[in-house]
C-alpha cells in the first residue's frame, strides 16, 4: 500500500501496471510457487507446465563441461584466461563468442545460410534482445503487428519501457492459426484507421505457443508484405533448434537469400537466444542479428544495458566451437524432444484430448474446447482455474496468448523428468475421465485418483496401479478409459 | 527512429575509447600504440584472484544438486534480481569493503548486470520522461548515456569549483534547483558519486547531512553511486549514505545506493551491479525491471564462493589499496615533475590533473586542442574535463591502474614532450 506521498515520489512506470503482473494469468504461477510439486517431498503439489524450459539434454552439456574445465576459467585449467576475460566489458562481445554463436546458428539451419559474426549483438536474454530491438526500431506510440496467439511476455517486454504498442494479427483455428495475407492487411488497416504508425511485424518461428513452423509460402508472403509496406520484420527464431521432426525449419535468413525474393535487407532482423535451444535461460544470452548496419550499431551501444557476462561468453564460445559437441547436441536434443512429445500427445489422445499438430517447441497447443461449459473465454478461465487448483497443473490458457478462439491451452512438456511427466499424464487422464461423467460428484472422484500418487515412483507401475484403482470407482460406460489398450490388455 | 538519439558517441570520452581499441599500446607488440588512461580497468590485483581460483574451484563451475555437480543448478531460470545467496554474499561484501561501518540487508537489494543498468533502472523508477536529476560536476561521462538515453530524463549540472576541491555546495544546488523549476522542469533527485568520479575525493559527513536535508526539503531522491568505495587509498574513511541513515532517524524512502564489482573487485566483464534502496516500492519496481538485464547464473555461482571468502576479500582489499596508492603516488609525482598538479584525492583508480597551464586558451576549445595533442601526438587517451562537464577548463582525468610501473615512466615522458611543445607555442 503506497501512501500519496510515496506515489508522488515514484515514476509512472514504477507505479503503473506495465509489468503486467497483476494479470489474472499469474494465478497459475502463484499456485505453483505456493505449492510446487516434488516427487517425494510434495507429490500432491502443482506441476509446472507453464514454463517453456528445455531440461531434457542437460546430461550432454554436463558431460561437455566436465571434460572441458578450462572453458569455465574458474578452474586451474582455465585460470590463465581469467584476467583478460574478467576485464573484458566491450559491448562488441568476445570475438570467439560471436563466431561460435554464428557457427551454431548456421548448424541449426543445416548450414544453408551464413551468419556474419560482426552482426551479432548480445543482450540480457531474449527478453532484453526483444526490448532492445524495439527501442532501436520504434518511437513511443509506434506499433508492431503480432500474429495471435503470441507469447504473453511480449505485452510487457515490447511495450513497458519502450512505449510501443502491439496490434494483433488475428489468426483463426479454422486454418490452424496460420498467418494469412488477409489477416495482416486487416491488422495494418485497423492500425492506420486508429492513426497508429506501424513500424514492423514480429513473427515467432517456430511459433510459441503453437509449436508449428512457418512454411516457405507463408514466409515469402510475409516478406512480400513487409517490403510492400516498408516496415520492419523481426523474426524471433528462439526455438529454431527445437524442431524435432519434418518438415524442417526454414529461417528467414534462407528466404531473403532466395533469388526470386525481392527484399530490402535493411528491414530484416532476427532475435535469438540460448535459453530454449540449449536450455540455458539462466545464462542470460540474448542475441540480435540485424541485416541493417545502423540497427547493429545502435543495438550494440544499447547492449551496455544488458551485456552477457564475459565468463559466460567464454564458456559458450568454447562449447559452441566444438563441432562434435554441437552436432551431437542438436541431434540428441531433437530426439529427446520428439520422444517426449510423442509420449505426451499419445497420452492425451488416449483420453480424447487432441493437440494442434506440431513439430517444434517445448510445448503443445492443447484443445479442450469440448470441455468448456460454453464457448466463451469466461468458461475457459473457469476451466483453467479447475486445472490449476484441482488437477494441480499449471498450464497456460489460450486467452493469455490473445487466442481468437476459447478452449486452447499451452502445455509445456520439456521441463520435467519422465516420472513427473507420468504424474501429469495420470492427472490429466483422471480429469478427462471425470469430465465425461456427471459433474455433480466431483469431490468423490477426486479422492479416487488422488490416492495412488504417494506410490508414484516408476512410470509403468504407477499407470497400472492407477488404472486398477480407477476401475474400482464407478465409471460411466462412456468413459474413454474403457477404450484404453491397457485396460483391454488386462482383460 | 531512436537511432538518432545515439548521439553520445560524439563525446571525446567515447572517441578516445574507440581510438585506443583501434591502436592499443602493447609494451612489446605495439610500443607506439595509444596508452589507455581513459578506462578504469584495474589490473593491479588479478594475481590474487587467479590464486584464489586455482585453490577454490569446487562448485564454482556449476551448481550442486543433491551433492552432485549438476548444470541444473545454473542453467534454468533464476530470479531475475539475483540469487538469494548472492545477495547475502554481496551485502556482506559491501559491508566489508566499507570497513564494517555499516551493514547491508540483502532483502533491500536488487542485483542486475552491471552498474550501468542499475542506474538506468533506478532512473526509470524515480523519474518520468522530461524530469531531471541534478548532478554535481565534474561527473562520469557515462551518466549522460546511462541516465538519459532511453529514459528521456534530463541531467542538470551543478557546477563545483576547484577552490572547494570540487565538493558540492548547497547554495549551488539550490540555485540549480530553482533555475530548473523556472524552466518548468520537475527535479526528481540528486545523483552523486561518492567516492567521486572523476575527482577521486570523498564527500564529507557534513555534506552528506546537508544533502539529506536538501532532499527532504524539496521532496526529492538521492542516488548515491558508491562503486569506488573499496578503492580507497588515502587515510580518510569512507562514509556511505547507508551509514548516515543508520545513525539518524531520517526518512529513508528517498535514498538509493548503486554499487558493483567492476571497480573494487576489478571484474567489469562479469556484469554485477547492485541497487540498494530503503524504499520498498522502488525495490518492487526495480526487481521487475531486472528481467531485461539479469546476471548470468554461472557467474553468480562463481562469485558467491569468492565474495563470501572474507579472509580472501580482506587480503584483496588491503593489497588493492596498497597497490593503487603506490601507482597513484608514482603517477602524481611524475606529473608534478612536469609542473602538473592534481586535485586532492584519496579514492578511485585515477587522478584529476590540472593541465590548464598547458592550454593555449583558457577555454573548452583550448582544452580539447590539448586533448587532441595528447591523443594523437603523445598517444595517450585521457578524459578531458569538458567531457565530464567541468566548468573550469584544463582538467583531465587519468586512470593509472591499467599501467605497470614501467608504463608510468613512458606515459610521463610522452606527456613531457607534448608539454614542452605547448610551452613553446604559448
Amino acid at each position: 500500500m503506497m501512501n500519496k506521498n510515496q506515489q508522488n515520489l515514484l515514476s509512472k512506470m514504477a507505479t503503473g501496471n506495465g509489468h503486467g503482473e497483476n494479470s489474472p494469468y499469474f494465478d497459475g504461477w502463484k499456485a505453483y510457487e505456493d505449492n510446487p510439486f516434488h516427487p517425494t517431498d510434495n507429490p500432491h503439489g502443482v506441476i509446472q507446465m507453464g514454463l517453456a524450459e528445455n531440461q531434457l539434454s542437460f546430461d550432454l552439456v554436463e558431460e561437455w563441461v566436465m571434460k572441458n574445465p578450462e572453458a569455465s576459467i574458474c578452474t586451474p585449467e582455465g585460470v590463465t584466461d581469467f584476467r583478460d576475460i574478467a576485464i573484458y566489458q566491450d559491448y562488441h562481445g568476445l570475438t570467439e563468442f560471436r563466431y561460435a554463436v554464428a557457427n551454431f546458428m548456421e548448424k541449426v539451419r543445416g548450414n544453408r545460410v551464413r551468419f556474419d559474426p560482426d552482426r551479432i549483438v548480445m543482450s540480457g536474454g531474449a527478453t532484453g534482445a526483444h526490448e532492445m530491438t524495439v527501442f532501436c526500431l520504434a518511437d513511443p506510440g509506434d506499433a508492431f503487428l503480432v500474429p495471435t496467439p503470441y507469447y504473453p511476455g511480449f505485452d510487457r517486454d515490447l511495450r513497458w519501457r519502450t512505449g510501443a504498442q502491439l496490434v494483433p494479427v488475428v489468426c483463426e483455428r479454422s486454418n490452424d492459426f496460420k498467418v494469412t495475407r488477409e489477416a495482416l492487411e486487416a491488422a495494418y488497416k485497423s492500425a492506420q484507421e486508429a492513426n497508429i504508425r506501424v513500424k514492423g511485424l514480429l513473427i515467432t518461428n517456430p511459433s510459441n505457443p503453437l509449436g508449428t513452423i512457418l512454411d516457405r509460402e507463408t514466409l515469402r508472403m510475409v516478406v512480400s508484405f513487409i517490403n510492400e509496406k516498408s516496415i520492419h520484420l523481426v523474426c524471433d527464431e528462439i526455438y529454431a533448434a527445437t524442431v524435432f521432426t519434418q518438415p524442417g525449419f526454414i529461417s528467414i535468413a534462407e528466404i531473403i537469400q532466395e533469388k526470386e525474393i525481392e527484399c530490402n535487407h535493411d528491414l530484416i532482423h532476427i532475435v535469438y537466444s540460448l535459453s530454449k535451444d540449449l536450455g540455458f535461460p539462466g545464462f542470460r544470452v540474448g542475441i540480435v542479428y540485424s541485416y541493417n548496419n545502423a540497427v547493429v550499431s545502435c543495438c550494440r551501444k544499447m547492449s551496455s544495458f544488458g551485456l552477457v557476462s564475459s565468463q559466460t561468453q567464454h564458456l559458450i564460445a568454447s562449447m559452441l566451437s566444438d563441432d562434435d559437441f554441437v552436432n551431437k547436441f542438436i541431434a540428441g536434443s531433437a530426439n529427446k524432444l520428439a520422444a517426449r512429445h510423442k509420449v505426451f500427445t499419445e497420452g492425451l489422445a488416449k483420453v480424447g484430448i487432441s493437440c494442434l499438430q506440431s513439430n517444434a517447441g517445448l510445448f503443445v497447443w492443447m484443445d479442450l474446447h469440448h470441455l468448456l461449459k460454453e464457448q466463451t473465454f469466461e468458461a475457459e478461465m473457469a476451466l483453467w482455474k479447475v486445472i490449476i487448483h484441482e488437477v494441480k497443473l499449471n498450464v497456460s490458457p489460450g486467452s493469455s496468448f490473445h487466442c481468437s478462439a476459447p478452449g486452447w491451452f499451452r502445455v509445456c512438456f520439456a521441463n520435467m523428468d519422465d516420472q513427473t511427466m507420468d504424474v501429469a499424464l495420470t492427472r490429466i487422464r483422471a480429469f478427462a475421465v471425470q469430465n465425461n461423467e456427471s459433474s455433480t460428484t466431483v469431490p468423490m472422484k477426486r479422492q479416487c485418483w488422488q490416492k495412488p500418487q504417494n506410490n508414484l515412483r516408476l512410470s509403468f507401475k504407477s499407470r497400472r496401479m492407477d488404472d486398477l484403482v480407477m476401475t474400482q470407482c464407478s465409471m460411466s460406460p462412456h468413459s474413454p478409459l474403457a477404450q484404453s489398450p491397457l485396460v483391454r490388455a488386462r482383460n | 527512429m531512436t537511432i538518432s538519439i545515439a548521439r553520445p558517441n560524439d563525446s571525446p570520452y567515447y572517441i578516445g575509447l574507440d581510438r585506443v581499441s583501434e591502436d592499443p599500446y602493447h609494451r612489446l607488440d605495439n610500443p607506439n600504440g595509444i596508452i589507455q588512461l581513459g578506462l578504469f580497468e584495474n589490473r593491479l590485483c588479478f594475481d590474487l584472484i587467479e590464486k584464489w581460483l586455482s585453490e577454490n574451484t569446487k562448485d564454482s563451475v556449476m551448481g550442486r544438486d543433491d551433492g552432485d555437480l549438476s548444470i541444473s543448478g545454473i542453467a534454468p531460470y533464476q530470479p531475475s534480481d539475483g540469487l538469494v545467496e548472492f545477495k547475502v554474499a554481496m551485502a556482506d561484501f559491501m559491508s566489508q569493503v566499507m570497513g564494517r561501518a555499516v551493514s547491508f540487508d540483502p532483502s533491500q537489494m536488487v542485483l542486475t548486470a552491471g552498474a550501468t543498468p542499475a542506474l538506468e533502472i533506478l532512473c526509470f523508477c524515480l523519474a518520468d520522461p522530461g524530469n531531471a536529476f541534478l548532478v554535481p560536476t565534474p561527473y562520469y561521462p557515462g551518466f549522460d548515456r546511462d541516465m538519459k538515453w532511453r529514459t528521456g530524463v534530463e541531467l542538470i549540472p551543478v557546477h563545483c569549483r576547484s577552490t572547494d576541491n570540487f565538493i558540492i555546495s548547497i547554495t549551488a544546488l539550490d540555485q540549480a534547483f530553482n533555475q530548473t523549476r523556472k524552466r518548468g522542469i520537475k527535479v526528481r533527485g540528486i545523483l552523486i558519486s561518492n567516492p567521486s568520479n572523476p575527482v577521486g575525493n570523498l564527500l564529507p559527513r557534513e555534506t552528506l547531512y546537508n544533502l539529506l536535508d536538501f532532499a527532504r526539503e524539496k521532496n526529492i531522491h538521492i542516488v548515491s553511486d558508491e562503486i569506488f568505495a573499496g578503492s580507497m587509498y588515502g587515510s580518510e574513511e569512507f562514509v556511505s549514505m547507508a551509514e548516515i541513515l543508520d545513525m539518524e532517524d531520517i526518512d529513508k524512502n528517498r535514498i538509493h545506493i548503486v554499487y558493483g564489482l567492476s571497480k573494487d573487485l576489478a571484474l567489469p566483464g562479469f556484469r554485477v551491479g547492485v541497487i540498494y534502496s530503503f524504499n520498498e516500492s522502488v525495490l518492487v519496481a526495480a526487481k521487475k525491471l531486472t528481467r531485461f538485464s539479469s546476471i548470468s547464473a554461472p557467474t553468480q555461482r562463481l562469485l558467491i564462493s569468492m565474495v563470501s571468502d572474507t579472509r580472501f576479500i580482506q587480503e584483496y582489499i588491503e593489497t588493492n589499496k596498497k597497490r593503487i596508492r603506490e601507482m597513484h603516488d608514482l603517477f602524481v609525482e611524475g606529473l608534478k615533475q612536469l609542473g602538473i598538479k592534481c586535485a586532492q584525492s584519496c579514492a578511485g583508480l585515477y587522478c584529476w590533473a590540472d593541465m590548464s597551464g598547458l592550454i593555449s586558451s583558457y577555454s573548452e576549445k583550448g582544452e580539447l586542442e590539448l586533448w587532441d595533442k595528447l591523443l594523437n601526438i603523445a598517444k595517450i587517451n585521457v578524459t578531458p574535463g569538458s567531457a565530464c562537464h567541468c566548468i573550469e577548463p584544463g582538467w583531465f582525468r587519468c586512470c593509472f591502474t591499467t599501467l605497470s610501473q614501467e608504463d608510468v615512466v613512458i606515459v610521463i615522458e610522452r606527456i613531457r614532450k607534448v608539454a614542452e611543445t605547448c610551452k613553446i607555442s604559448s
